[in-house]
């Protein structure tokens, strides 16, 4: 018995000798620098086990097309810059369970036949991308088909003049379980894009002055977005054709222009809208062919309109939401409705309170005739606030003839909430 | 020292003036009379650049002074009604016509004297009667000396007392070689003050002469029946 | 000229009425920063009566009392000074006492609770500036309305028919055609149609801060340039300060040769 025990204790110990032998000999850091060994990122990674580190030291790297095949580590030393010099695409991964940490990306080439990015990450699985800088890139960081990566505390900025000749700055095609946090993405065609990608969440990421959407995503069911927030870019965020999304606690702010939104949904369902902020936005959400989803506790204020919810929406539940400082609260563009409002806050709210629960005793029709003819006549947004247009909707609040008859707050809110 | 040569003004279908031609000279007091509507006050406009003429010129000094403005340095003018602004304060009024005025160094402030004006000083003009304006006007036209001197109905609205300072006055500055027109309606007051009466009728000169010499053609010692006996030949 | 427009000033700024004007502005103004809690919400509210009394108030006021100056118009004219001075300490007088009414039962209100929100404060600034184009342009278009014609009646008769016209007729009218167009590119048009009418230029000068958001959704180039920087604002005053200067020119041009 003593003997066997012995025997069991030296051979565990011995296992676990070998095994720190081993694994410190496969996790080798191999330093990339002027005075190092490598003088390439390449011939690092080249010469790179599975497991290994490549130490990126300090300094200025003019490479581009580094492949990493190999589950590795590559870390950046004090920021090192690698520069593309508009030549092709710098990093591409096609392994699993890559790191790439803490390194400056610039420079990489416009090109309308192929999707060049500072770092693509193919067909591979686990892979995290932290800490880094892109800058002036055509695409910043690229997945396709790779479920369960990692894209967190990144910065993009990209110097995109036109749609075309500009890429996204995160972009994602096919990729399930993405986590996508604390990046800050600017300057590129879409801030983040997302297509195909299911079950992923995209917190606490700031998306700003991008050329077309903040965030752009389509097909791409069961997502959540929290605490993001998308400002100034050409036209909002778009999200199309997916359901059962949950966008909560983000903000939508100062996305102007003819076609810009602050949220943009076509063809959404089942989703939770809710705890976010639309503040001077043209239009902070635009509605079309959206079913069944729950906005509520938003915050509207000083929108051109807070709402456009074309007559194609259904069982759409807006509630417990603040209008505040919109020109215009809700606009539409036929007469059926079937909506279901309760419980806002409307500052144009007009009515009183006599038993004094807090909740207007007669509804809030938050249609105005002039919201109806500007959509109709859109050169007459030049009369707003004129006297006649005042007194063209103080005439159809006291007899409705034009506006929706069912689009009604039936329990307004007497204070904001 | 004023020549008014072919004067004609015309309002809508109405002929005011009809082709008047006149000369005044200086130490000359001449009092404008005329049935209402012949043309006294339009002609006294014309003088002061209040309405334009259609066609005529008036010289004064052998200038020729229309849509000119300078001239009016050498008149002073009491217009038949006083309407001031009405919460100017009768000082301001004076302080504004001084600033207008500033070449003139030497004022004549015997009229602001006689009538008091002084102690009106801080009223506002609203709040003063139609007499007093009438006081204010009247020294206002006299402050700056002027050689030329146009009283439209001056005595109008003043009390007895204040009509006989203001005669004085004219007789006063008659003698320092001014010349000043009077446009009255009472005839013992143009025979007090007045060498010359220029009568006007439909626009047009009816007779232009020395008090003297009408009742000399007339025979008759009033003025006023004298000048009814003209009128109707 | 400062010689008479300051005696004009001393008489006009004493006046009932524009202290009633002040006082009602002023009680009007601090109203509403009360009712209101939001003072982006106030200055809105502010706009409205802005656009409606500040024409009104000035076009009427402005007739009267050049009606009622007549006497003394007629004295200054037969005063060593040229008509063009007289015409112009006139019109300042009064357009300057006005426009000091307004700042002061406006410009006071809204510098003490306005100021606090950047919105409500640039707004706010936006808000006075019109005011104040307005004032001076109606105050030139009753001096217009003035001379036009010597009949008191005739003249307050057509002041008021300008403020309605401008106030309320002409943007029916435009938005008539609008809709009833509504098929044809306008872009031109409506703007062209809102540089006529002072009231609708003062309004957007509003606008542009508080519902820039709105307008910038609308679809033309022309207004997207328009809106998006300073061009709108600089646009919006060059027209206003045009339509205080050409009819202010032009009743100049018949006083002067107008028989008083």
């Amino acid at each position: 018995m003593k003997s066997n025990s012995k025997f069991i204790f030296l051979f565990v110990g011995w296992m676990l000798l070998w095994l720190v032998f081993v694994s410190s000999a496969l996790a080798a850091d191999l330093k990339v620098g002027p005075n190092s060994r490598y003088k390439t990122i390449a011939a690092a990674v080249a010469a790179a086990q599975p497991g290994d580190r490549v130490l990126v030291q300090q300094g200025l790297y003019q490479e581009t097309d580094i492949t990493i095949d190999k589950p590795i580590s590559l870390v950046g030393i004090n920021n090192p810059v690698v520069d593309g010099a508009l030549k092709g695409q710098i990093l591409t991964i096609t392994s699993s369970r890559v790191v790439v940490k803490g390194i400056t990306f610039k420079n990489v080439q416009v090109s309308h036949l192929k999707d060049h990015a500072a770092i693509k990450v193919v067909e591979s699985r686990w892979v995290t991308l932290e800490d880094n800088t892109i800058e002036n890139a055509y695409f910043g960081i690229y997945l396709q088909r790779s479920d369960s990566c990692t894209i967190r505390n990144n910065v993009i900025r990209g110097q995109g003049k036109t749609e075309t000749s500009s890429g996204n700055a995160i972009h994602l095609w096919y990729c399930d379980y993405a986590s996508i946090e604390g990046n800050k993405v600017s300057g590129h065609r879409d801030g983040i894009y997302l297509e195909f990608v299911k079950q992923s969440r995209a917190t606490n990421n700031l998306s700003e002055h991008n050329l077309r959407y903040g965030l752009h995503f389509m097909f791409s069911d069961g997502n959540t977005y929290r605490h993001n927030t998308f400002r100034k870019n050409g036209a909002g965020v778009a999200v199309m054709y997916t359901k059962n999304i949950i966008m909560e606690h983000n903000r939508f702010e100062q996305n102007w222009g003819s076609a810009a939104y602050g949220l943009l949904l076509k063809e959404i369902s089942r989703s939770t809208i809710a705890h976010n902020e639309f503040t001077r936005n043209t239009t902070g959400i635009y509605m079309e062919g959206s079913s069944k989803l729950s906005i509520s506790d938003n915050e509207f204020n000083g929108n051109g309109w807070a709402v456009r919810l074309l007559s194609s929406c259904e069982e759409d539940t807006f509630r417990l939401n603040n209008f505040i400082g919109n020109t215009f609260d809700i606009a539409t563009n036929g007469n059926s409705q079937h909506n279901h409002f309760s419980g806002n806050y409307w500052d144009k709210y007009a009515g009183y309170d006599l038993d004094k629960n807090k909740v207007g005793d007669v509804p809030y029709r938050p249609v105005s005739l002039y919201s109806m003819v500007v959509e109709k006549v859109p050169s007459s947004i030049m009369f707003m606030r004129s006297f006649i247009v005042d007194l063209m909707d103080a005439v159809e609040k006291v007899f409705p003839a034009f506006t929706p008859e069912k689009l009604l707050d039936e329990q307004p809110s007497m204070v904001r909430l | 020292m004023i020549s008014i040569k072919n004067l004609n003004k015309r309002y809508g279908k109405l002929q005011v003036l009809n082709n008047l031609s006149v000369e005044f000279e200086r130490g000359q007091v001449v009092s404008i009379i005329g049935p209402n509507g012949s043309g006294k006050t339009t002609t006294i406009k014309c003088l002061l650049g209040i309405v334009q003429p259609d066609s005529g010129e008036v010289y004064v000094d052998d200038e020729l002074v229309l849509k000119q403005w300078e001239y009016r340095r050498k008149i002073g003018y009491m217009p038949q009604i006083s309407h001031f602004p009405e919460n100017m304060k009768v000082r301001q009024l004076f302080d504004m016509m001084k600033d207008i005025r500033k070449d003139v160094s030497e004022l004549d402030e015997e009229l602001i004297g006689l009538y008091n004006i002084q102690k009106m000083y801080d009223k506002r003009l609203g709040s003063l009667s139609g007499g007093m304006k009438q006081k204010v006007s009247a020294s206002l036209a006299f402050l700056f000396q002027p050689d030329l001197l146009i009283l439209d109905e001056p005595t109008a609205g003043l009390d007895p007392l204040s009509s006989e300072i203001l005669k004085a006055k004219i007789l006063k500055e008659k003698k320092r070689d001014k010349l000043i027109l009077i446009s009255s309606h009472i005839m013992s007051e143009i025979e007090e003050v007045a060498d010359d009466i220029l009568c006007m009728m439909d626009g047009r000169l009816c007779f232009y002469r020395s008090i003297a010499a009408i009742k000399e053609e007339t025979g008759e010692a009033r003025l006023g029946k004298a000048i009814a006996k003209l009128i109707t030949y | 000229m400062d010689k008479v427009i300051k005696y004009v000033l001393y008489d006009i700024l004493r006046n009932r009425i524009v202290l009633g004007y002040t006082i009602f502005l002023l009680i009007m103004s601090l109203g509403m920063f009360q009712l209101e809690n939001d003072p982006a919400k106030a200055v809105l509210s502010l706009l409205n009566v802005v656009l409606l009394v500040v024409p009104l108030i000035s076009i009427i006021f402005a007739t009267i009392h050049f009606y009622n100056s007549q006497e003394f118009i007629e004295l200054l004219v037969a005063q060593p000074i040229n008509r063009q001075k007289i015409f112009y300490s006139e019109y300042l007088g009064v357009a300057i006492s006005l426009a000091t009414a307004f700042l002061t039962g406006v410009g006071v209100p809204l510098l003490l609770f306005g100021g606090g929100a950047i919105r409500s404060g640039a707004a706010g600034i936006y808000l006075i500036t019109a005011g104040l184009f307005l004032t001076f342009i109606f105050v030139a278009l009753a001096f217009l309305a003035s001379v036009l014609t010597s009949d008191k009646a005739k003249g307050i008769g057509l002041a008021l028919l300008l403020w309605f016209y401008f106030s309320l007729l002409y943007d029916g009218l435009v938005m008539m055609v609008l809709f009833y167009f509504s098929d044809y590119p306008l872009d031109k048009f409506s703007l062209a149609m809102l540089s006529l009418n002072p009231i609708d230029l003062g309004r957007v000068l509003v606008l542009l801060q508080i519902d820039v958001s709105a307008l910038m959704g609308y679809t033309g180039a022309l207004y997207k340039n328009l809106f998006s920087n300073f061009t709108g604002v600089l646009y919006a005053c060059l027209l206003m300060l045009a339509w205080a200067v050409l009819p202010l020119m032009l009743a100049k041009r018949i006083f002067i040769r107008k028989d008083l």
